[in-house]
C-alpha cells in the first residue's frame, strides 16, 4: 500500500539509468557474482567441495558450478552429511544428480558415529546439531580446502554477518570478532594447513531470489517442494512427516494434508506448511503472501534459542 | 500455527512488474546513538521485509526489558554480544525489495572498528546513507564517513538526519546541518547528496511521508533510493577483465577449446576487438564470447559488459594465465612495478615502512615491499602529517609499494575494480590494508 504509493512517486523523478542494452536485472548480478566466486575458489584452492544435499540451495549452488566452468566438466567434488534421517525422495534426487552429472559424491553418515558411539542421539531426536562432527572429519578426510555452503545471509542474523570466503581453523570453528574484512570483490582465501575455507557463493540472495532463479533456469528439484499429500503430525507449531525416524509420539495425531517444504534436511526437525503450490510459480506466489521465514516457519534447530545458529556455527555447522 | 498463509500477491515483496527489476547496493554509516539500527529496521519493516516471526521476537525482546515499543534496532543485532551490549560489532547485510529494486544494505557499525568496518561496506556500495542526529550535527564520525566515502569513491550520499521530532521538526535547524554537511563534502569531492529530514522512531519520511515537516518537499529516504541512478554505462569506460580461469574441457566434443573466464570489471567487448593480456602486453583479437544456458549448452555472445561473467575466446593460441589482465588495445592502463596509493589500515598489525607483504590486484598476488609511508590524513583537521610509527588499524595514508613483478593497475578514482588492491600479510594470510591506486606515475612505469 505505502510502497505502491511510494513507487508511483519514484517513476516521476527516475533520472537517466543505464542505456537499455547494458543493463542486467537482479538475477542477472546474483548470477555473475556467483560463478565470479566459484572461478574464484577454482582458482585459489587446490581441493575444493560443494556441500550437496539435494535441498534448493545446495541444487542451485551446482547449477551455478556447471554453468562457471561449461563448457568444461565441474572441478569440484560433492559432500553430503547424511543424517540418516533424510527424506528418501532428496536421497533419490541426490543419488540422481550425481549420476547424470559424472561427478564424485562423499557421503559422510552420522548413523556411522552413533553406531559406534562418537555420537550419541539427542533426547529429542533431533539429529542436526550432530552433522558438525562427520563433516569436520570429511573434510579433513578429504583434504578439503575450500568447502561451498548454500547459505544464504537472509536466512538468519548470525548469517547476517558472514563472510562470502569464511576461514575457519582446524577445529572448523567460526569466530565472529577474527573475520577478515571483505572488500570489493577480491576474495583472499589464504589459510594455514589444517585450515579451511567455507565459501557461500549464494551469500547475497534471498528465499523469493532463489525461486525466481530456479523459476527462470528451468530447475528441477525434489518433488517434496511442491504441494503434495502427506501424512504429518504437529509438533512445537510444525507439521512434521510421520516416519521411522521417530515421530509421532503417543498424544500426536497423524493425519494427511496437502503441504509442501520450503527447507529440506533431517525430518526430525524439518517441518511443512500448508500448500497448494503444485509448481514455482505456485510457490512464488506463496512465498510472496508469506509472513513467516524460511526459517522460522519450519526448522525447529533454530528456535533453540535466540543464538541457536551462532552457536552451532562456532562449533563447526554449515 | 505457523503456516504459510497463500495470499493473493498483492504486497511489497517485489514480485516484478514488467519493468526491468535492477538491484542497489547501498551502506550506511553513523555515529554512537544515532540511530541507525532503528532506521534499518524501519526501512525493512516499512517495505514488509520483516516477517511475523522476526517480528514477534523482537516484540517479545522488547517486553522483557520494559521498552514501550517495539525496539526496532532488534531486528539487525545479529550476535550474542551485540544484542548482550546492545551495540553492533560486525558489517551485517539485510536485504529488502520493493516493485522496483532489490537492495543489498550493508550496515556498517558506528564505533567499533569504525573505519575498517564502513571501508569493508563502502567498497561495494553505490551509495552511502549516512546518518547525522540532528541535535548534535556533524560531528567528527560524520567527517570520518564523508572521508571514507570519497576515499572508496562511492557515488552517491543520501543523508538523513534522524530524530527531527527532539528538535520539533525545526526548519532552520535542519538547513544549518545540511549546509554544513554539504560544505565538508565538497572537500572530499562528494557533490550528489541529498539530505531528508526523517524520525527512524516514528517513521517519518522514512517510507511514508511525514505531516510533521510541511516545509520539506524532497523525497522520502525510500523514493530517493528508489529514484537514484543505478550502475555505470559500461560503455563509456575502457574494456578490463581480469582472468580467472583458463577453461579447457579436453573432451572428444570441445578438443580444441580454449577459454578465458572472467567477470567485465568495467567497459563493454565484442568478438572482433583488439586486446591486450598484461603485464606481458601481447595484443590478440577477441575470436569469440561464450556464456552457459540453463542447459548447459553453450551460446555465444555478440557482446558483453560489466559486470557479466563470460568466457573470452582469443585469435592466437598465446599464454594467458589467471592473474593476467585482458583490456582495450587502445586503452590498456599501465603496467608498474612501483604503486603509489592511500591504504586504510584493516588490521592490528600496523602497515610500516620497509614491511614485505603480498599485493593483490585483480587475480594478481605479487610479492612486495613498503617503500614508504609518505604521510597519514587527520580526520579531523584533515591535514596530511607525517606517519613515522606507520599507519595503526583505522588509519588512512598514502604509500608506496615497490612490486617483485609487473602488475597492471588502473587509477581508482577512474575504474573502481581494476584500481582497488589488498595488502595481505604473507605469514598468516591476513587481510591488512584496502588499497586504492593513485593514477599511476608514467615515469615510473613502462607504458604499453
Amino acid at each position: 500500500m505505502r510502497v505502491a504509493h511510494m513507487t508511483t512517486t519514484a517513476v516521476t523523478n527516475t533520472a537517466t539509468a543505464l542505456p537499455a542494452q547494458y543493463t542486467l536485472d537482479h538475477l542477472d548480478h546474483l548470477e555473475s557474482e556467483a560463478i565470479h566466486i566459484f572461478r574464484e575458489v577454482a582458482g585459489e584452492f587446490e581441493r575444493p567441495v560443494i556441500l550437496f544435499s539435494g535441498g534448493k540451495d545446495s541444487v542451485v549452488m551446482v547449477h551455478l558450478a556447471l554453468k562457471a566452468f561449461a563448457p568444461a566438466a565441474l572441478p569440484f567434488a560433492l559432500l553430503h552429511v547424511d543424517t540418516g534421517h533424510n527424506f528418501p525422495e532428496v536421497l533419490e534426487y541426490r543419488d540422481a544428480t550425481v549420476a547424470r552429472l559424472g561427478v564424485r559424491l562423499v557421503v559422510a553418515q552420522v548413523q556411522d558415529y552413533i553406531d559406534d558411539g562418537r555420537l550419541r542421539e539427542r533426547a529429542d531426536g533431533t539429529r542436526n546439531p550432530l552433522q558438525t562432527v562427520p563433516l569436520l572429519d570429511a573434510i579433513e578426510a578429504g583434504k578439503f580446502d575450500a568447502v561451498f555452503g548454500g547459505g544464504r545471509r537472509d536466512e538468519e542474523k548470525a548469517r547476517a554477518k558472514e563472510r562470502v570466503f569464511s576461514l575457519r581453523d582446524s577445529f572448523g570453528a567460526w569466530d565472529p570478532r577474527r573475520q577478515r574484512p571483505e572488500l570489493w570483490d577480491l576474495y583472499n582465501g589464504r589459510h594455514a594447513p589444517g585450515e579451511h575455507v567455507r565459501v557461500f557463493p549464494l551469500s547475497n540472495w534471498t528465499e523469493l531470489d532463489v525461486w525466481r532463479y530456479i523459476e527462470r533456469e528451468g530447475i528441477a528439484l525434489p518433488d517434496l517442494y511442491y504441494a503434495h499429500e502427506r501424512d504429518v503430525f504437529q509438533r512445537d507449531g510444525m507439521w512434521l512427516s510421520a516416519g521411522e525416524w521417530g515421530g509421532p509420539r503417543q498424544h500426536e495425531t497423524v493425519e494427511a494434508r496437502r503441504v509442501r517444504y520450503r527447507t529440506v534436511g533431517d525430518m526430525s526437525c524439518t517441518g511443512a506448511v500448508d500448500s497448494q503450490a503444485v509448481d514455482v510459480a505456485g510457490v512464488i506466489r506463496e512465498l510472496a503472501g508469506s509472513r513467516l521465514t524460511e526459517r522460522g516457519a519450519t526448522r525447529a534447530d533454530d528456535r533453540l534459542s535466540e543464538a541457536a545458529m551462532e552457536d552451532r556455527k562456532k562449533q563447526g555447522y554449515f | 500455527m505457523t503456516t504459510t498463509h497463500a495470499q493473493p500477491a498483492a504486497h511489497a515483496s517485489g514480485l516484478p512488474t514488467g519493468r526491468r527489476h535492477d538491484l542497489l547496493r547501498l551502506a550506511t554509516a553513523g555515529s554512537v546513538d544515532d540511530g541507525k539500527s532503528t532506521l534499518v529496521g524501519r526501512l525493512l519493516y516499512d517495505t514488509k521485509s520483516v516477517l511475523a516471526d522476526q517480528l514477534d521476537a523482537v516484540e517479545r525482546v522488547s517486553r522483557e526489558r520494559g521498552l514501550d515499543v517495539a525496539d526496532l534496532a532488534l531486528l539487525t543485532d545479529g550476535l550474542r554480544a551485540e544484542r548482550e551490549q546492545g551495540i553492533t560489532i560486525d558489517v551485517a547485510y539485510r536485504y529488502f525489495s520493493t516493485a522496483t529494486r532489490s537492495y543489498v544494505l550493508a550496515d556498517t557499525p558506528g564505533h567499533v572498528q569504525y573505519t575498517r568496518n564502513m571501508v569493508t561496506g563502502a567498497s561495494t556500495a553505490e551509495l552511502a546513507l549516512i546518518l547525522i542526529d540532528a541535535r548534535h550535527g556533524v560531528v567528527e564520525q560524520t567527517r570520518r564517513h564523508l572521508a571514507v566515502t570519497g576515499l572508496l569513491g562511492v557515488r552517491h550520499v543520501a543523508v538523513a538526519v534522524n530524530k527531527m521530532d527532539l528538535v520539533d521538526w525545526d526548519h532552520a535547524r535542519f538547513e544549518e546541518i545540511v549546509a554544513e554537511f554539504r560544505r565538508h563534502a565538497a572537500r572530499f569531492g562528494i557533490d550528489d547528496v541529498v539530505a531528508v529530514p526523517v524520525s527512524a522512531l516514528f517513521g517519518d519520511n522514512v517510507v511514508d511521508r511525514s505531516d510533521r515537516a510541511p516545509w520539506y518537499a524532497g523525497p522520502t529516504l525510500l523514493e530517493h533510493l528508489e529514484a537514484v541512478p543505478v550502475g555505470t554505462d559500461p560503455s563509456t569506460q575502457p574494456f578490463r577483465l581480469p582472468v580467472q580461469h583458463v577453461i579447457r574441457p579436453q573432451s572428444a566434443q570441445h578438443r580444441d577449446y580454449r577459454g578465458y573466464a572472467g567477470r567485465l570489471a568495467s567497459g563493454v567487448v565484442r568478438p572482433g576487438d583488439e586486446v591486450v593480456v598484461l603485464p606481458a602486453g601481447r595484443r590478440t583479437t577477441v575470436s569469440g564470447i561464450d556464456r552457459a544456458r540453463a542447459d548447459g549448452t553453450i551460446e555465444s555472445l555478440e557482446v558483453a559488459f560489466a559486470p557479466q561473467s563470460v568466457v573470452l575466446r582469443l585469435a592466437e593460441d598465446i599464454d594467458v594465465s589467471r592473474g593476467d589482465l585482458l583490456a582495450a588495445a587502445d586503452t590498456p592502463g599501465l603496467v608498474t612495478r612501483s604503486l603509489s596509493g592511500t591504504v586504510a589500515v584493516l588490521s592490528d598489525r600496523p602497515v610500516r615502512h620497509r614491511d614485505r607483504v603480498l599485493v593483490r590486484v585483480g587475480t594478481r598476488t605479487v610479492r612486495a615491499l613498503v617503500e614508504d609511508v609518505v604521510d597519514q590524513l587527520d580526520i579531523e583537521t584533515m591535514e596530511q602529517r607525517t606517519a613515522p610509527d606507520g599507519l595503526a588499524l583505522n588509519a588512512i595514508g598514502r604509500v608506496r609499494i615497490k612490486l617483485a613483478e609487473d602488475v597492471a593497475i588502473d587509477d581508482y578514482r577512474a575504474l573502481r575494480r581494476t584500481g582497488a588492491f589488498l595488502l595481505i600479510d604473507d605469514s598468516d594470510g591476513s587481510t591488512l590494508a584496502a588499497g586504492m591506486a593513485d593514477a599511476p606515475d608514467r615515469s615510473a612505469g613502462e607504458g604499453i
